[in-house]
């Protein structure tokens, strides 16, 4: 069993730091048990099982540091990686970046463990993929899925004196439903700390229901479209945005946070409704509370009312800048409404519904400008009601521009780990037409 | 892990301690790389335990791969060195087929005892899923090819190659860079040996030695009054070479436009930093393209992406079948159009093959992971799509009764399947330059390098971005253009391509990390091609405000 308890962790790590001679030390432990199903063409395709452990040692002699690892945790193994992390340490050029490990913390007692699906079984996993092969067949449609499920932990100990430890449990589910006639896919994802939530057979329902919606899609115009965005699709898009509050790059001059000599810090940049923050404490995405480099990670705002509230700044960056280190987000919460998509729909006069989207790279890093495809269901809306399924489009859009044209916020939704809302947004612009289903 | 956060975490210079090390293995110190591993008569001895374990249980077939997996990786930023990373994964990885069905397990445990208990777990497994195997598997018969080995035909291995040269060299192109203009660059040295042994209850046991190198940088000029920035990255070419391909022989440099230098079989970092920097310089001012259509021509470095999307990915035979359907997607190319024998995929001068031999190329092997001896074999033939890229248990669906030898395993402990070969455009047969193809276009845009890239889940409608673009205006280039990408769809767009140069002009792009399948697993694939022209592809201006 790869998974320690924080008392086996620490007892493991704190001999390894006993044969440390370098000026800090540094030690990770963790480990994982996770087990898969995949299935195509309505028959199981492949499973597995993988448990995987592992120690990293980073020594350091002033600016010059040393990373060694290791999967055995005898006496024997725990002194050889260490002493190969100070050879590595001494052969190692300076790092002018280099920060000194931080000492003791203390951090909130994170909620991101559940023993139900730490205990998933081989038997579990083969009933999610029946779940969703029986009623497709039974609908003449074929599916296509991926189930994975793990349980983790990790800990952190060094010469400063800092302990930290954290468990985790998680599960993932995508089906993508394609029609036998192959003109209609429907796709559903789910992610959760806790099984208990979970209904294999509720998101298969909804990505076949779909599947067949979407059959014999029409073509119309590509253009500036109003567009009611599920929370996948949403959450694509926004992530993007979310991930790129780095202090850092915004300082540099090369990211869209960064205006004239500084940064877009205290600025209004999107539509007053948007209120966006991280929490590892929020219930329905609990994660770990503190970062890879020890530090606590507490609730923070990041937007408010449309205003950029903080950056996140790495160890280094904020000593330059004599700040506090501020972690990057460990989740996002996005602030939704009381609409449901059914409200959402019956509000719209002539709009696009998108389940999800696909292929999204950047175009431009300086606007944030996406391009991607519509993918496994996208709906033409006219006078409050789905009219018909419409052929997939390309997009060429930014999140922030998307965000300032923002109609209305709707039910928030999880979804790969984070809280986000229904949305509908004005003007968005869809390039070219594409003929994939 | 995917590629775009592993880029993301390379472009960080992330501490080598947030690297995930199951995917690279554990760190170990540059000396360490030297150390010989087990010799052939060693692990066949190994080997042979998990064939007669799965044997004596009942299995029809089965193959071991033990791996020794080496890496290498050197970031810097300016003047700085961020990472010296050293790794080596060390395992073996048993397939079965018993009750007709597939069957994998792997272990880091390489004794006797620890391959007998793997092989009896992977025999279980193909057991356990039997009960929901529509069809047994069918294999395609193989060659058994004895005790052979092969190595990737290196000139200087990079494990020999001190850690202070390659920092030294990194460093250079930076400060090159930095003193041409540029505010900030990022660079990195990718290096990898696999060193792989196969055997199978057919009789083979295969002992090979294969060589990957990848030199990228990303340099970006600011100009803070205007409120923008620019980047031009690297045009180098990940390659199945050794060192060696950090020589920057003049012999292997071509000439483009505007003082371009392009690179074929031999690197040279510091001169290609100091133009890139020079080049996103002069992106600060350049002119925003006026949205059309265009006559388009394409430099191979960018091709080869195009080529990778649009050709590569639509006729894997997996993906056409809907194994892929939830994750990367299925295909356009499908089974019905290519019996039709007559479905136009491209112009009449439009050659595409795929190769496993390619001298240089990344996917360049002598056997694949299953034992099959590699080849090469038409994809693409006048135009016409003639061929899939499939393995030994995918051939007999198409009729055929030799696997075309594609089949892959990111590691020991990863079970092996159908992965993309090299797939290439064949030069055109007669004399014909870049300057020679510019002069022919009345209204176009040449495109250099790699830039964003999006194409839908079954491969018909693309967007692609490039690093440099120029503008062509009556066969001559007249200034940089920026803000550039094409929109087209794959059938119309190959059969738009009206000129490809000749084969003084071919080389090799390609890419360390085509990801697919569920748990995803990356493949390294090149792409061989010379400038083609593409008339009449619709191009859109990118430039927004924020």
């Amino acid at each position: 069993m790869a998974i320690y308890t924080k008392e086996e962790a620490k007892k493991i790590m704190e001999k390894a730091l006993s044969f440390s001679t370098a000026d800090t030390c540094s030690i990770n432990l963790s480990g994982s048990e996770s087990g898969n199903i995949r299935y195509a063409r309505n028959s199981v395709s492949t499973s597995g099982h993988r448990s995987n452990q592992s120690l990293v040692v980073e020594s350091s002699f002033g600016k010059k540091s040393g990373v060694a690892t290791i999967d055995e945790f005898d006496d024997a193994s725990l002194e050889k990686v260490v002493k190969r992390s100070e050879e590595l340490a001494k052969l190692s050029p300076e790092n002018p970046e280099f920060m000194e490990p931080l000492g003791p913390q203390t951090y909130d007692e994170s909620l991101s463990y559940i023993k139900e699906t730490a205990n998933i079984s081989p038997d579990y996993r083969a009933e999610v993929a029946n779940s969703s092969i029986k009623p497709a067949a039974a609908k003449d449609v074929t599916a296509a899925g991926f189930f994975n499920d793990s349980a983790r932990f990790s800990a952190k100990l060094n010469s400063k004196g800092l302990f930290a430890y954290n468990q985790s449990t998680g599960m993932d589910f995508t089906v993508t439903m394609r029609t036998n006639d192959g003109t209609g896919s429907g796709w559903a994802s789910r992610d959760y700390n806790d099984v208990s939530i979970f209904d294999a057979a509720e998101a298969s329902k909804i990505a076949i229901d779909k599947a067949v919606m979407s059959q014999n899609a029409k073509a119309i115009e590509p253009g500036k479209y109003t567009v009611i965005l599920e929370p996948a699709a949403a959450n694509d898009l926004l992530s993007r945005m979310f991930w790129s509050f780095d202090a850092r790059r915004a300082d540099e001059g090369r990211s869209f946070m960064s205006k004239d000599d500084g940064t877009k810090l205290g600025q209004k940049i999107v539509d007053e409704r948007v209120n966006v923050w991280s929490d590892p404490l929020h219930p329905e995405i609990p994660s770990s509370t503190w970062d890879g480099d020890g530090l606590p990670v507490k609730k923070m705002k990041w937007l408010e009312k449309g205003v950029v509230k903080n950056l996140s700044y790495s160890r280094y960056w904020a000593s330059q800048k004599g700040v506090d280190a501020t972690p990057s987000p460990s989740n996002f919460i996005m602030a939704g409404g009381d609409a449901s998509l059914d409200d959402l729909i019956k509000d719209t006069k002539k709009g696009i519904l998108v389940t999800r989207l696909w292929y999204i790279r950047s175009v431009d890093p300086q606007t944030l400008l996406y391009t991607g495809l519509t993918r496994d269901g996208t709906f033409y809306i006219e006078n409050g009601k789905i009219k018909h399924p419409v052929k997939n489009f390309r997009f060429n859009e930014s999140p922030v521009i998307m965000l300032n044209n923002l109609e209305t916020l709707g039910k928030q939704v999880r979804y790969n780990g984070n809280l986000i809302p229904y949305m509908k947004i004005r003007d968005f612009t869809f390039t070219s037409l594409s003929d994939a289903v | 892990m995917k590629r775009r956060d592993f880029v993301q975490m390379a472009g960080m210079g992330a501490g080598a301690m947030m690297l995930p090390v199951s995917m690279f293995g554990n760190n170990i110190s540059a000396e360490a790389l030297l150390e010989p591993g087990l010799d052939p008569a060693a692990k066949k001895v190994l080997a042979d335990v998990a064939l007669n374990t799965a044997r004596s249980l009942g299995a029809t077939y089965a193959d071991a791969r033990i791996g020794r997996y080496l890496n290498q990786y050197v970031f810097t930023r300016e003047d700085k060195v961020q990472n010296v990373v050293n790794t080596e994964s060390f395992g073996i990885g048993i397939r079965v087929i018993a009750n007709g069905t597939w069957g994998f397990a792997s272990t880091n445990d390489v004794t006797q005892d620890g391959i007998k208990k793997t092989t009896e777990r992977a025999v279980a497994i193909a057991k356990a899923n039997s009960k929901f195997q529509k069809e047994p598997v069918k294999l395609a018969p193989t060659q058994s090819h004895g005790e052979v080995s092969w190595k990737t035909p290196i000139k200087k291995d990079f494990k020999d190659v001190p850690i202070s040269d390659k920092v030294d060299l990194l460093l250079s192109a930076n400060a090159a860079a930095m003193e041409n203009g540029a505010n900030f660059v990022n660079s990195a040295l990718f290096m990898v040996n696999e060193q792989k042994y196969f055997a199978s209850t057919d009789g083979s046991y295969i002992d090979q030695d294969v060589h990957r190198i990848w030199p990228t940088f990303d340099v970006t000029a600011i100009d803070r009054a205007e409120g923008k920035f620019k980047s031009r990255n690297a045009l180098s070419a990940p390659m199945g070479m050794g060192f060696e391909y950090m020589d920057g022989l003049d012999s292997e440099k071509l000439k483009g436009p505007e003082g371009l230098i392009l690179y074929r079989n031999s690197y040279d970092i510091v001169e290609d930093a100091t133009n890139a920097a020079k080049q996103a310089k002069e992106m600060l001012t350049a002119k925003s393209v006026e949205p059309g259509k265009y006559d388009l021509v394409l430099e191979p470095n960018h091709l080869g992406l195009t080529i990778h999307e649009s050709v590569g990915h639509p006729t894997e035979l997996d993906r056409v079948l809907g194994y892929e359907a939830n994750y990367a997607g299925t295909s356009f190319a499908t089974i019905d159009k290519w019996k039709s024998g007559d479905f136009k995929y491209g112009s009449d001068i439009v050659n595409i093959f795929a190769d496993k031999t390619q001298p240089g190329s990344l996917g360049a092997v002598g056997y694949d992971d299953e034992g099959v001896k590699t080849k090469k074999w038409d994809i693409i033939r006048n135009g016409v799509l003639v061929n899939y890229q499939a393995i030994r248990d995918q051939v007999a669906i198409l009729g055929q009764n030799e696997s075309h030898g594609c089949c892959y395993a990111q590691s020991w402990n990863d079970v092996q399947f159908q992965r993309m070969p090299n797939i290439s455009l064949e030069p055109g047969k007669e004399k014909y330059s870049i300057e020679e193809m510019i002069k022919d276009v009345e209204k176009g845009i040449y495109i250099a390098g790699r830039g964003s890239y999006s194409i839908d889940q079954q491969r018909y409608n693309f967007q692609f971005g490039g690093t440099v673009f120029y503008e062509i205006k009556e066969g001559k280039i007249v200034g940089m253009l920026n803000d550039v990408a094409y929109q087209s769809n794959t059938q119309e767009f190959w059969n738009s391509c009206v000129k490809i140069c000749d084969k003084d002009d071919y080389r090799m792009f390609g890419s360390f990390f085509d990801g697919k399948g569920q748990p995803s697993q990356v493949s390294a694939v090149s792409h061989g091609c010379s400038h083609s022209r593409f008339n009449g592809i619709n191009v859109i201006n990118t430039g927004r405000t924020i």
